[in-house]
C-alpha cells in the first residue's frame, strides 16, 4: 500500500465577472491528476507557475478543498474528513512553505512557532519535556538551541526555512510537502536546505512531495519525477530517465531552456512560441498543442491519454517519443 | 577608450558614523558592443553598482565617497542634473526584474514607448516606430498590442515591452538587472534569445545582472563576481566557468545542482552570506572559506591580474 495516493483530484475554482454575476467559468488549476508517493521517496513535481502544482500541494493537506476526486493516507480517504479527525491525521503528513518571510509569524518566538505544533498535538506532558524537544529540533535542522528566544526577524532566509522544516518535524510526520523550498533563498543557501531535507530523509524516512519550477534541483532530490503543464501530469518518470529520455515534447523543452553552467555543453535550445495558455479556456484536444513544435492535426481534437510509453515511463502526448529538432 | 570605465567606485548608505559600505572599490570596463556579467547574491552590491552608471540610486540616503564612473570619459557622478536627463535613457538604458512593477499602470503600453521616444528622439515619436521596436522585440501582432495595457500582457511580454522601451533611445549600453529572475524557463529563454539577438543586431553592450551561473555561459563576454561589496574575482566567461579560481566563485559553481549531475551530496558553502555593515575584516570570504588561513582574516587581498585578463582577490588562489 502507498503511504499517499491521489485518485483522479480536481480542484475547479470559480471565476467571478462582477459581483452579481452567476458563476459560468472555473479555472482548472488541478485538473483530474493521479499519482502515488511510497513511504520514504521523493517525489518531485516541477512546471511553470500557474501550471497547479502549489494548489495540488495545497489540496493534498486540505488547505484548499478538492472539487473531485480523493487523497488516501496509508489507505485512508481523507478528502472528506473534517475537524478533529482530519487534526488527528495531519500529524502525518506537514508542510514547508517557499517563502519562509510569510510562513513564520513575526509575534512568535521560535521556542513559540515550535511548539505550538506540539501543544496542538499533546506531544509532550510537561513544559520541561516540552522545551527539551524544541532544543533538539532545533540541533536537528542545523540551528543553534539558543536561538530559542529569538524572533524569525532576527534570522537570514535559510535560517529561517530551517525553522519551518523544525516545525514540521515536530510532530513526526510521514510525509512532507516541500513547496518551494529553496526558490526564495540565496544560491550558496540553497544546497545546504537541500542537503539537510536528503539527510533529515536518511535518518527518519520521511516522504517528500518535493515541489519546484527548477528542473535541476528537482532531479536532484528525487527519485521520481512528475511534470505538469496546465493543471495535468503530462511526464512521469524515474529522475535520470526523464532528463535522459524525454518522452514529452514540453519536457524536452522545459529540460533545454534551463541555462547550463557547463561551457562545453553543446545542448541545443528548444525555444517555445508564446506563454503558457489561460487555465480558464485551455486549448482543445492536448493543452500543449499551441506552442508544441511537432503538433499534429489529431493534436488540435484529441485529448492524448496518460499511457506507459515505456517501462515505468508515463507520457500524455501522441508523438511521444519523437525528438524535437533544436534551432539556432 | 571603453565605453564604460567604473574606478575604484566606492558608495556609502548614510553618513558619518552610521555610515554603511555598500561597494567597495569595485573597478569595471565595458568595451562598445561587449556583454559583460555582474553575478553575485542578494546584498552583494551588484544592483547598486549598475544603478550607479546612470546615478540612479537616490543620494541621500546614499553617499558617493570615493572613485569615478567614466561613460565616453564623462564622470557621472560630476554630471549636472540635465547631463543626466540626457544619459539616463539615452546612452544608458535600464531593464528590471519586475516588468509588471516597471510599467505604469495605468498607461497603454504603446504611449508609454512614445514616451521614451519624445524625450530621446522626438522625430520619431510617431506609432509606426512604437510598431517597428514592439516588431524588433518579437511581439505578435503589435498594431493591436500598443493599445494595451500592462495588466493585458504576460509577463514575458511586459518584459519585451520593456526592452522596446530601453531600445527606443538606441541607447549605447543596456543594463540588464536581473531581466528573467521572474519568469518561468521556458519565458526566460525566450528573452535571453532576444537579447543576444538584438546584440548582434544593434551592436549595443550589455550589462547583465545575475544570480544565475547558467545565464552566464550563454550570454557573457566577461564575467565579474561580487561578493560582499567588492570585485572576487574577474574573467573571460567561459574559462571562469571552466576553472574558476577564487574560492567563492568555485564554492558558487559547486553548489548548484547540474541536471544529469548524479545523486551525490552537494557541497553547500557553510554560513549565511553576510549583511552590509556585518562585513568581516579582511577577505571577507573567508569564514566561509574551505581553505581560508589565519592571515585571511588580517588584510583584505587585492584584486590581482593572476594570468591574462584573469583577475583575483586571493593570494592563495593556487590552493586546490
Amino acid at each position: 500500500m502507498s503511504l499517499l495516493e491521489v485518485k483522479n483530484l480536481k480542484v475547479h475554482f470559480p471565476v467571478k465577472h462582477g459581483m452579481f454575476s452567476r458563476v459560468h467559468e472555473f479555472v482548472k488549476a488541478v485538473d483530474d491528476v493521479s499519482f502515488a508517493i511510497q513511504a520514504g521517496e521523493t517525489l518531485g513535481l516541477v512546471g511553470e507557475s500557474g501550471c497547479g502544482k502549489t494548489t495540488l500541494g495545497r489540496a493534498i493537506v486540505r488547505l484548499v478543498e478538492p472539487t473531485a476526486g480523493s487523497v488516501l493516507l496509508n489507505g485512508e480517504d481523507i478528502t472528506r474528513m473534517g475537524g478533529s479527525e482530519l487534526r488527528a491525521r495531519r500529524r502525518k503528513f506537514q508542510m514547508i512553505f517557499q517563502d519562509p518571510y510569510g510562513s513564520l509569524n513575526p509575534r512568535m518566538t521560535v521556542e513559540q512557532i515550535v511548539g505550538e505544533a506540539l501543544d496542538i498535538h499533546k506531544l509532550t506532558d510537561s513544559p520541561s519535556a516540552r522545551l527539551k524537544r524544541i532544543l533538539e529540533l532545533l540541533k536537528d535542522v542545523g540551528l543553534d538551541p539558543v536561538y530559542a528566544q529569538r524572533y524569525p526577524h532576527e534570522f537570514s532566509g535559510g535560517q529561517r526555512q530551517r525553522i519551518g522544516i523544525a516545525r514540521a518535524l515536530a510532530v513526526e510526520p510521514e510525509l512532507i510537502i516541500c513547496d518551494e523550498p529553496v526558490s526564495a533563498l540565496d544560491v550558496s543557501v540553497q544546497a545546504q536546505i537541500i542537503n539537510l531535507l536528503q539527510d533529515l530523509q536518511q535518518q527518519r524516512g520521511i516522504a517528500y512531495l518535493f515541489i519546484a519550477h527548477d528542473l535541476a534541483v528537482v532531479e536532484h532530490i528525487s527519485r521520481r519525477v512528475m511534470v505538469m503543464y496546465l493543471g495535468k501530469i503530462v511526464e512521469t518518470a524515474e529522475a535520470k530517465a526523464i532528463i535522459r529520455e524525454p518522452q514529452h515534447p514540453y519536457t524536452q523543452a522545459l529540460i533545454s531552456a534551463i541555462p547550463e553552467v557547463d561551457p562545453e555543453s553543446k545542448r541545443q535550445r528548444i525555444l517555445l512560441p508564446g506563454d503558457v495558455p489561460s487555465p480558464i479556456h485551455p486549448p482543445p484536444g492536448c493543452p500543449f498543442h499551441p506552442r508544441c513544435p511537432i503538433a499534429e492535426e489529431r493534436c488540435k481534437t484529441e485529448v492524448p491519454v496518460f499511457r506507459e510509453v515505456k517501462a515505468a515511463h508515463w507520457a500524455a502526448c501522441h508523438l511521444a517519443g519523437t525528438r524535437i529538432e533544436a534551432k539556432r | 577608450m571603453a565605453l564604460l570605465e567604473i574606478k575604484d567606485l566606492k558608495m556609502d548608505f548614510g553618513r558619518g558614523a552610521d555610515a554603511l559600505r555598500a561597494v567597495d572599490g569595485v573597478s569595471l570596463t565595458i568595451g562598445a558592443g561587449e556583454t559583460v556579467c555582474l553575478v553575485g547574491e542578494s546584498g552583494c552590491g551588484k544592483s547598486v553598482t549598475a544603478l550607479s552608471i546612470a546615478r540612479l540610486v537616490p543620494t541621500p540616503p546614499a553617499n558617493y565617497v570615493g572613485g569615478e564612473i567614466l561613460l565616453n570619459g564623462q564622470d557621472v557622478l560630476k554630471m549636472s542634473g540635465g547631463q543626466l536627463r540626457s544619459i539616463r535613457g539615452g546612452v544608458v538604458s535600464y531593464v528590471f526584474q519586475e516588468p509588471g512593477a516597471s510599467l505604469n499602470p495605468v498607461f497603454r503600453v504603446g504611449n508609454q514607448i512614445k514616451e521614451s521616444l519624445k524625450l530621446h528622439r522626438p522625430e520619431k515619436a510617431t506609432d509606426e516606430e512604437v510598431i517597428r521596436l514592439l516588431k524588433l522585440v518579437g511581439i505578435p501582432a503589435p498594431e493591436s498590442r500598443i493599445r494595451n495595457y500592462p495588466f493585458e500582457m504576460s509577463g514575458g511580454m511586459q518584459q519585451r515591452v520593456m526592452i522596446a522601451m530601453a531600445l527606443a533611445s538606441e541607447p549605447k549600453l543596456l543594463v540588464a538587472d536581473e531581466p528573467t529572475t521572474a519568469l518561468d524557463v521556458t519565458i526566460q529563454a525566450q528573452i535571453l534569445d532576444l537579447l543576444h539577438d538584438l546584440k548582434q543586431r544593434l551592436g549595443m553592450a550589455i550589462l547583465l545582472i545575475t544570480h544565475n551561473l547558467g545565464i552566464v555561459g550563454d550570454m557573457a563576454d566577461r564575467v565579474a563576481v561580487m561578493y560582499a561589496g567588492q570585485i572576487v574575482e574577474l574573467s573571460p566567461a567561459s574559462e571562469l566557468l571552466r576553472r574558476p579560481l577564487h574560492p567563492y566563485t568555485k564554492a558558487l559553481i559547486n553548489s548548484v545542482p547540474k541536471l544529469a549531475g548524479g545523486a551525490d551530496r552537494l557541497s553547500a558553502i557553510p554560513g549565511n552570506v553576510p549583511r552590509i555593515g556585518n562585513f568581516p575584516p579582511g577577505c571577507r570570504f573567508a569564514p566561509r572559506c574551505p581553505i581560508a588561513k589565519p592571515e585571511c582574516s588580517s588584510a583584505i587581498p587585492e584584486l590581482l591580474e593572476v594570468e591574462a585578463g584573469r583577475w583575483v582577490r586571493c593570494p592563495f588562489w593556487k590552493t586546490p
